[in-house]
C-alpha cells in the first residue's frame, strides 16, 4: 500500500464527507433508478406518484443489468440532473 | 504500519568492531586478520551483504544496516574501537600501522601489503540511500499519510483532492519528501511562516512536500523556504494578493551566486518556460498558498481574470554581469549573498524600443510607456519593476548612468499635472480625485516605486514591466530576504 504525505493543514477530515441532508424534498428534482430487476418500474411507478404528491420533481433512470454498477455515464448524467436520488433495491 | 514506532540508533558493543560486505576485495582479504583479532581482544563483526561471511569468525548481519547507517559507516571494512559503548577511534579500510595501533596487537596480517583501500559501503549507496533515509528517518515525518488505493492513479488521486494548479503535481511520497528535506539544514519540525487565509503554522516539512509537488530538486528548497517566510509577511499581505480581483501573484526575484548554482535562468526566455528551478520555485510558494494556507481561485482567491503568471512567476538576475547592481542590493542585502525579493506583480508587459542609442532618449521612451501602467491616469497607488534586457541597459551603460541616475531619468518625464490625471478629465471618467485637479505635477509613481532588475538574453531591444498590486497601507509592500539555508 503506498502513500503520500498531505500538503495541508490537515484541518479538515481525509475521507470525503457526506453531503448534508435536505430537510425537504419539495421542490428538490428526486432521481429515480431502476435496477431492471423484475416489475422494479411498477414499484418506482408508485414511489414516483407519491413524491410528485409532496412538491418534487422525479426523472426516471434505467441501468442495464442489476448485475453490474451503474455505467459512468448514466451516474454522470444523474449526477448533474438530481439532487436527490433514489435507488431500488429490492427484489 | 506503525508510522510512530520509534527508530533508535543501535548501540555499538565494547571492544573492536569491524563492519564489513562479501562483495568488497579488501573485506575479503582481511578475513585471516579478523581471525587473529578474535583471538586477540573482544571482536565483534558485522556483515552488510551476507550474514554466512565471513565464515571465520562468525559475523553479526546488519541486514537492514541500522549498525552502518547510524553510525555513519561510509567504507568497508571499518574498523572502531568502542569503550562504555561510545566510539573512541576508527579506522578504514585495511592499513597495517591503523589497525596495529587501533587494536593494539602486533604482526597482523603478515601476508598482506601494508595497506589496500576499502570499497563504498551500503548503506552509502545511491541506490539504497532513500529508502534507508525513509527506513530510519520516518518518525521525525509528521504529516497525515494518504494512502493510495490499489486500483487508484497517484496522480489523479492528487486532482481529485484538488491540490494541483491544474497542472500534474509530483505525488510526495515519504521517500522524495525525506529526500528534499536533504536540501536544508533547517529541522523539518521548524516552523516558517504563518500562512494566509487559514493562517495556520507551517513547517519546513510542510514546504518540502509542496516543493516535491512542484518538482523542486532538494537544493531549491532553501530558496523556497524564504521565499515563503517573505511572502507570508504583515508588509507583503498575502491575503490581500488573494482577495484581490487584479490578476496580481507572488513574483519572486533571485540573485546571488546561489542562483548559478542551481541552474536558474537569468538569460534568454528568463521569464518564460524550460527552466526547471525558474519555474518550479514560484510554483512550490504557489502550491503552499493553495494547499496549506488554502487560498483557492473562486473561493478566497477572487481574481477577475488571473494570469498565466499565478502558476508561477521566479525568476533569477543576472547579477553577476548587471551594470547596475541588483535589486536586492537597495535592501541592505551585502554582495555576494543569496537573496530574493517578492513582490504583489501582474504577468509582463513588454515594452519595445529598437532605436533609441542615447540614454536621454531610452529614459523618455520608457516614461512614456509606463505611463501607461495599470491606467494612464492613476498614480502613486502602483509600483512597478522593470525588467531591462542587456541591450536596452547598455545604452545606460556606455552613458555611464548607475541605478540612481536612471530611475531619476525616467521619473523626470513621468509626472503629469492633475488636471490631465482627475477623473473625468479628457473624457474619461476614470482618475485621480477631483482635490488634485489644480496640481501642477504629479508622479506617477511614489518614491522607490519604480524598481529596476536586470535579466535577459544578450539579443533584443527589449524590456519587460511587471506592474504591480496597490501599495501603502492597503495593499502590499515588496519584501526581500537573504536566503536562509
Amino acid at each position: 500500500m503506498s502513500s503520500v504525505l498531505d500538503p495541508t493543514s490537515e484541518r479538515h477530515i481525509v475521507e470525503r464527507e457526506r453531503l448534508a441532508r435536505p430537510s425537504s424534498l419539495e421542490g428538490m428534482t428526486v432521481g429515480l433508478l431502476d435496477i431492471s430487476k423484475p416489475r422494479g418500474d411498477v414499484f418506482l411507478n408508485r414511489i414516483e406518484e407519491r413524491l410528485v404528491g409532496i412538491g418534487a420533481e422525479v426523472k426516471r433512470y434505467v441501468k442495464p443489468t442489476f448485475a453490474k454498477p451503474a455505467p459512468v455515464d448514466l451516474r454522470h448524467k444523474i449526477a448533474t440532473e438530481c439532487q436527490v436520488v433514489i435507488e431500488a433495491l429490492a427484489d | 504500519m506503525t508510522d510512530t514506532e520509534e527508530i533508535t540508533a543501535p548501540i555499538l558493543p565494547d571492544g573492536i568492531v569491524v563492519i564489513v560486505k562479501r562483495e568488497c576485495e579488501t573485506c575479503q582479504t582481511v578475513v585471516p586478520v579478523l581471525e587473529q583479532l578474535a583471538g586477540g581482544v573482544e571482536l565483534h563483526v558485522y556483515s552488510q551483504d551476507d550474514p554466512e561471511f565471513p565464515a571465520s569468525p562468525a559475523s553479526i548481519p546488519d541486514s537492514d544496516l541500522a549498525i552502518s547507517w547510524f553510525h555513519d559507516i561510509e567504507t568497508v571494512p571499518t574498523v572502531i574501537r568502542v569503550a562504555d559503548g561510545v566510539e573512541v577511534e576508527r579506522t578504514v579500510g585495511w592499513s597495517r600501522d591503523a589497525w596495529e595501533s587501533i587494536t593494539r596487537l602486533d604482526a597482523l596480517g603478515p601476508d598482506l601489503p601494508a595497506m589496500r583501500p576499502g570499497c563504498g559501503s551500503m548503506s552509502v549507496d545511491p541506490d539504497l540511500v532513500d529508502e534507508l533515509r525513509v527506513r530510519f528517518g520516518r518518525t521525525s515525518l509528521a504529516s497525515r499519510r494518504i494512502e493510495v488505493a490499489a486500483a487508484e492513479d497517484e496522480m489523479e488521486l492528487m486532482f481529485n483532492r484538488g491540490w494541483t494548479d491544474g497542472l500534474p503535481v509530483v505525488p510526495p511520497t515519504e521517500q522524495r519528501v525525506m529526500a528534499m528535506l536533504e536540501g536544508t539544514s533547517r529541522a523539518s519540525t521548524e516552523t516558517v511562516a504563518v500562512v494566509p487565509p487559514d493562517l495556520a503554522e507551517v513547517t519546513v516539512e510542510k514546504v518540502a512536500i509542496a516543493a516535491v509537488m512542484a518538482g523542486c530538486r532538494p537544493e531549491y528548497l532553501p530558496w523556497v523556504l524564504t521565499a515563503v517566510e517573505a511572502a507570508c509577511t504583515e508588509e507583503f499581505n498575502m491575503h490581500g494578493l488573494l482577495a484581490t480581483t487584479m490578476p496580481v501573484g507572488p513574483v519572486i526575484v533571485c540573485s546571488g551566486p546561489g542562483t548559478r548554482a542551481i541552474g536558474m535562468n537569468s538569460g534568454g526566455n528568463a521569464l518564460g518556460q524550460g527552466n526547471r528551478a525558474n519555474l518550479t520555485i514560484g510554483r512550490a510558494l504557489q502550491l503552499v498558498v493553495r494547499n496549506f494556507g488554502g487560498g483557492v481561485p473562486g473561493d478566497i482567491d477572487r481574481a477577475t481574470h488571473g494570469s498565466p503568471a499565478k502558476i508561477s512567476f521566479c525568476f533569477a538576475e543576472a547579477d553577476d554581469t548587471s551594470p547596475y547592481g541588483r535589486l536586492a542590493a537597495e535592501h541592505g542585502i551585502e554582495d555576494g549573498v543569496d537573496a530574493i525579493t517578492v513582490f504583489a506583480g501582474e504577468a509582463p508587459q513588454g515594452f519595445v524600443d529598437q532605436l533609441s542609442r542615447t540614454p536621454e532618449s531610452l529614459a523618455t521612451s520608457l516614461a512614456m510607456r509606463l505611463r501607461a501602467v495599470q491606467h494612464p491616469k492613476l498614480i502613486m497607488m502602483f509600483d512597478t519593476v522593470l525588467v531591462m534586457g542587456p541591450e536596452h541597459a547598455r545604452v545606460f551603460a556606455d552613458a555611464g548612468w548607475g541605478r540612481e541616475r536612471i530611475v531619476e531619468g525616467i521619473m523626470a518625464h513621468l509626472s503629469q499635472p492633475g488636471s490631465e490625471l482627475v477623473r473625468g478629465a479628457n473624457g474619461v471618467a476614470e482618475g485621480v480625485p477631483e482635490a488634485w485637479a489644480d496640481a501642477e505635477s504629479l508622479p506617477k509613481f511614489r518614491p522607490c516605486g519604480l524598481m529596476l532588475t536586470y535579466a535577459g538574453g544578450g539579443a533584443g531591444l527589449f524590456s519587460q514591466i511587471v506592474a504591480g498590486w496597490v501599495n501603502g497601507e492597503k495593499g502590499s509592500a515588496p519584501v526581500t530576504r537573504a536566503v536562509s539555508y
